[in-house]
């Protein structure tokens, strides 16, 4: 029996939680609203889903922010492999330092900061090689991956740091060469921190407004843009419609990925328990 | 095909460092350099709407560098530092008040059943992985004058006119909370599961009251997830837009807002290049602090797992 | 002929510690050779050299004539099962064993033949589905052994192949394994830091110590003639006692110490030598009257504890010298002697050890 938690510090926590849920409950509930007026219930209606699905500036930002981010997160998984890789194999590799300090400095950078950056050495890119041709999809993409790898990267490094490397020496003592090893054995072994990554990444780039207001250019705005300009005018109810669904499929899917790991955690438990009987 | 294989089979170890390496020193150290270099120009019309910092043209080597930007950041002091202020005195409070809140919810967490702490723990996530943005959209059809609090107060009696909550420090601190809170109950959570319930007996059973034991033994153990959780609040916080720009009013202006409204609104991109530089400045201190931690944390990790070569 | 493995005063550096220091052994084919030693001692450290993953810093190590010191890991005639067996957690049991098959790139078949026997080798025909988390730990480690020994290796290293499975198992598993050494006639090396372990697996023993081998022999002759104090004191338990040589004289030599002593003469020794006895417990015998032979002590009991089968004491003799004994518990003994009694030990001059150090 694990020691409790005291009456006041219990009430902390539980205003905690409702500081977190309580907004995102009543707007829930208002997305139902009949009225235009947040004040006013007037009773229960999915009017405003059926104008959010009619809004087509909303939906091709929607379309434009998967493709951005489904993008940015799997460029973003892929440097982070490679950089968790360096860190956790290669020892005292020449650079460590520099990669080190370059892979986690995005981590804390300010995202005000790191947009206009980004803003300004793709236009001098473009005055130097005439690439990248205006600001698009493309910007925003090298964007979130710039700041995405470093959060995969993080990720990934955990999990590879509890990586038994005899695992990896059984395999080349079993005749396999390094490459082979890496996506026979290691890549499924991480396959869970890589998903992970892989979806945090792609939750960073979906839900960033700032970077890619800067690096975005006409004809590019992704969800976040739409929205900000949006909420700047008010509340509206598509929006409580638009981000009820939203949070609905996030809430969904976390909760599908918990079980299955909750699942697996316990039947894995189980299975070992027996199985130690002999 | 074969003999690509093969190159890359000699030169992995060299193309895993360098990728990541290369597109980092293109697309994070370079715009930083262009960033500094552009805080020392001068704005014109035009595309890009500012003088080249140096280049070469019939007369040969020119520049055009001058500090200009930065005098006016701090002849205007009250429009640029005065925010920068701002931003720091919002977010360490905030961070404290995250602090307040998450220490006992990740204690909870910490203490529960493995059941209950996987549901608890699913709560945490569950905003962490939800825009922010619309989070505080929802914040505000809470907070507005004529919005879910004001209107259930009137409606139960309570007030005749609508408590001011927008466009004030709370509705920032709510702002922060409502963001930031998981960012810092993770980090405490992580040390917090480590603490054995043996250690607490012990202390217990020599003489240590539950305020004694708390000061004594959680607190001391829990210094690492405090610090760690605070500096992922505090250094965002400080550089925050979409919180001053949705929540804040005249008297929250913070950095992250000036350079938003410099650049956009003003198109002076030289003076929002001058803020960047002040905000990395104020940064430089905590940034610095959250990496010599990390480090020394990666290199104990490493340390232990070298140990015992036989 | 040469040795089937011919190690030459290799060396092994880590920054400034020595793991492997000059040190020089041959092993023959089909021997289960035991490298013995406390952690930290350099034997893993020459485990992994005679797989491949670590160099040497200079030395040579050969296997069946040819020389190692270009071979990689894959390509060496030799396997390893890891202490932790290091099985693949996303393969099934089938899959582990036939991961080193099917990288050799032998046909399907002959894959699936030498599949089903290796399990039954290891007795764990019709488990091949199974994932090793949902094996016990006796179980992980036959599928370890069935995976090093699918390549058919003609030397396998194991290193502490037992020590992840609890006391009762380990027994049994000990003689499991040398059954399977002894059907394969596989030249098997094993790393060990459990004295009783070696002793029951090997035929011969390397005991290590600093990076260096101390002593090379079969299990009984490092116990019963220990080369010096470090291997008599590391191997069980022993009592020591110091003195001089005072004679020579038929094969026997006379020691005066605290106590006088007459040891049968290991040759070497001269009068006036300084020299050290070991005396194992078991050998030496306790009783209340003495016997009126050689090498009888007089001793009062200190501390005795009772095992069961045994009875270990603890006596002083003359000048506080201590000697460390065991007495069986045989049926019909008369009142064992206890706590603070007078009586005598004895022991026979073969059984006397004459170290130098």
């Amino acid at each position: 029996m694990r020691r409790g938690i005291s009456w006041p510090a219990l009430w902390l926590a539980i205003i905690g939680f409702g500081i977190l849920y309580v907004p995102v409950v009543v707007m829930v509930v208002y997305s139902f609203n009949a009225s235009r007026l947040v004040s006013v219930w007037a009773g229960f209606s999915t009017r405003w889903y059926g104008e959010l699905m009619q809004n087509d500036q909303v939906l091709s930002a929607l379309a434009k922010s998967l493709w951005v981010a489904v993008n940015a997160a799997t460029l973003s998984t892929i440097f982070g492999v490679l950089i968790a890789l360096a860190f956790v194999r290669y020892g005292n590799f020449r650079f460590r330092l520099l990669l080190s300090a370059l892979a986690s400095t995005p981590l804390v950078m300010p995202e005000v900061v790191t947009g206009l950056s980004l803003l300004l050495l793709f236009i001098a890119m473009e005055g130097f090689f005439g690439w990248p041709a205006g600001r698009g999809i493309d910007t925003i993409i090298i964007a979130h991956t710039t700041f995405g790898m470093c959060f995969a990267a993080v990720v990934v490094q955990s999990r590879l740091r509890d990586f038994d490397m005899s695992i990896e020496e059984a395999a080349s003592d079993l005749g396999a060469t390094q490459p082979y090893i890496f996506f026979s054995i290691t890549l499924p072994i991480i396959a869970p921190a890589v998903v992970a990554a892989w979806l945090l990444a792609f939750t960073l780039s979906f839900d960033d407004l700032v970077i890619a207001s800067f690096v975005s250019g006409p004809g590019s705005s992704t969800l976040p843009i739409v929205v900000f300009s949006k909420v700047r005018l008010g509340v509206t109810p598509e929006i409580n419609a638009l981000a009820t669904i939203m949070i609905a499929l996030v809430a969904a899917s976390v909760i599908a990925a918990s079980v299955i790991i909750y699942r697996n955690a316990t039947g894995r438990a189980v299975a070992e328990e027996k199985g130690s009987q002999p | 095909m074969a003999a690509a294989r093969q190159w890359i089979s000699r030169h992995g170890r060299r193309l895993v460092v360098a990728l990541p390496l290369v597109w980092l020193l293109v697309f994070f150290l370079m715009p930083l350099v262009e960033v500094a270099q552009t805080s020392f120009t001068v704005a014109r019309r035009g595309i890009p709407p500012f003088a080249p910092l140096w280049g070469f043209d019939e007369d040969g080597f020119f520049t055009n560098f001058n500090l200009e930007n930065y005098s006016l950041l701090l002849d205007y002091w009250q429009d640029y530092i005065g925010p920068a202020g701002n931003s720091l005195r919002l977010a360490f409070v905030s961070t404290l008040i995250c602090l307040l809140f998450a220490y006992p919810m990740a204690w909870w967490i910490a203490r529960s059943n493995p059941r209950q702490r996987a549901i608890l723990l699913v709560l945490v996530m569950l905003p962490f992985w939800t825009s922010s943005l619309l989070r505080i959209y929802a914040l505000i059809g809470l907070l507005n004058p004529n919005g879910f609090i004001n209107s259930m107060l009137i409606f139960l009696g309570v007030i005749d006119t609508p408590i001011r909550m927008m466009q004030t420090d709370f509705s920032i601190y709510m702002g922060m909370l409502l963001t930031y809170l998981p960012l810092m109950i993770l980090p405490l959570y992580a040390v917090m599961i480590r603490l054995e319930d043996d250690l607490l007996d012990a202390a217990a059973d020599l003489g240590a009251s539950r305020v004694g034991v708390f000061v004594t033994i959680v607190l001391p153990l829990t210094v690492p997830g405090i610090v760690a959780g605070s500096l992922l609040v505090f250094i965002p916080a400080v550089g925050e837009f979409v919180i001053p720009a949705l929540l804040g009013g005249p008297e929250q202006i913070m950095v992250g807002k000036v350079l938003w409204t410099e650049f956009f609104r003003n198109r002076d991109w030289p003076v929002a290049s001058a803020i960047a530089m002040l905000l990395l400045a104020i940064l430089a201190l905590p940034i610095i602090y959250a990496r010599y931690q990390d480090g020394r944390e990666t290199a104990l990790d490493r340390a232990e797992g070298q140990g015992g070569t036989s | 002929m040469s040795p089937f493995i011919r190690i030459r005063n290799v060396t092994r550096r880590f920054g400034d510690v020595v793991a492997v220091d000059d040190l020089s052994l041959d092993i023959d084919r089909g021997e289960l050779f035991c490298l013995l030693g406390a952690s930290g001692c350099g034997k893993t450290t020459l485990l992994r050299m005679l797989a491949g993953f670590e160099r040497a810093d200079s030395g040579s190590i050969e296997i069946d004539g040819i020389d190692m010191a270009a071979v990689p890991p894959a390509a060496r005639p030799v396997n390893i099962m890891f202490q932790n067996y290091a099985l693949f957690p996303h393969m099934s049991v089938a899959d582990n064993i036939a991961y080193g098959l099917r990288r050799a790139g032998l046909p399907k078949p002959e894959i699936a033949a030498r599949l089903e026997e290796l399990l039954r080798l290891v007795r764990l025909t019709g488990m091949g589905g199974r994932k090793p988390h949902q094996l016990s730990g006796g179980q992980r480690q036959r599928v370890a052994l069935a995976r090093a020994l699918a390549r058919r290796p003609k030397l396998l290293l194991l290193d502490e192949p037992l020590a992840a499975l609890d006391k009762k198992l380990r027994e049994d598993t000990q003689f499991e394994l040398v059954d399977i050494q002894e059907r394969l006639e596989t030249t098997f090396i094993v790393v060990t830091h459990d004295q009783e372990e070696a002793m029951t697996l090997a035929s011969r023993i390397g005991v290590m110590d600093a990076g260096r081998l101390v002593q090379v022999d079969t299990p009984r002759t490092l116990y019963d003639r220990p080369r010096n104090r470090f291997i008599a004191d590391f191997l069980g338990t022993v009592s020591f006692l110091d003195g001089v040589v005072t004679s020579l004289d038929g094969g026997f030599v006379s020691i005066d110490g605290v106590v006088s002593v007459t040891a049968v003469d290991p040759g070497g020794f001269a009068v006036g030598d300084a020299v050290r006895m070991a005396i194992r417990p078991e050998k030496i015998t306790l009783g209340r009257d003495p016997g009126g032979g050689v090498n009888e002590i007089p001793v009062t009991v200190e501390d005795l504890a009772f095992t069961g089968v045994a009875t270990n004491y603890r006596v002083i003799g003359p000048d506080g010298v201590r000697l460390k004994l065991t007495q069986p518990n045989r049926r019909g003994d008369v009142a064992p002697l206890e706590w603070e009694q007078p009586g005598f030990v004895s022991f026979d001059p073969a059984d006397i050890v004459l170290l130098r150090d």
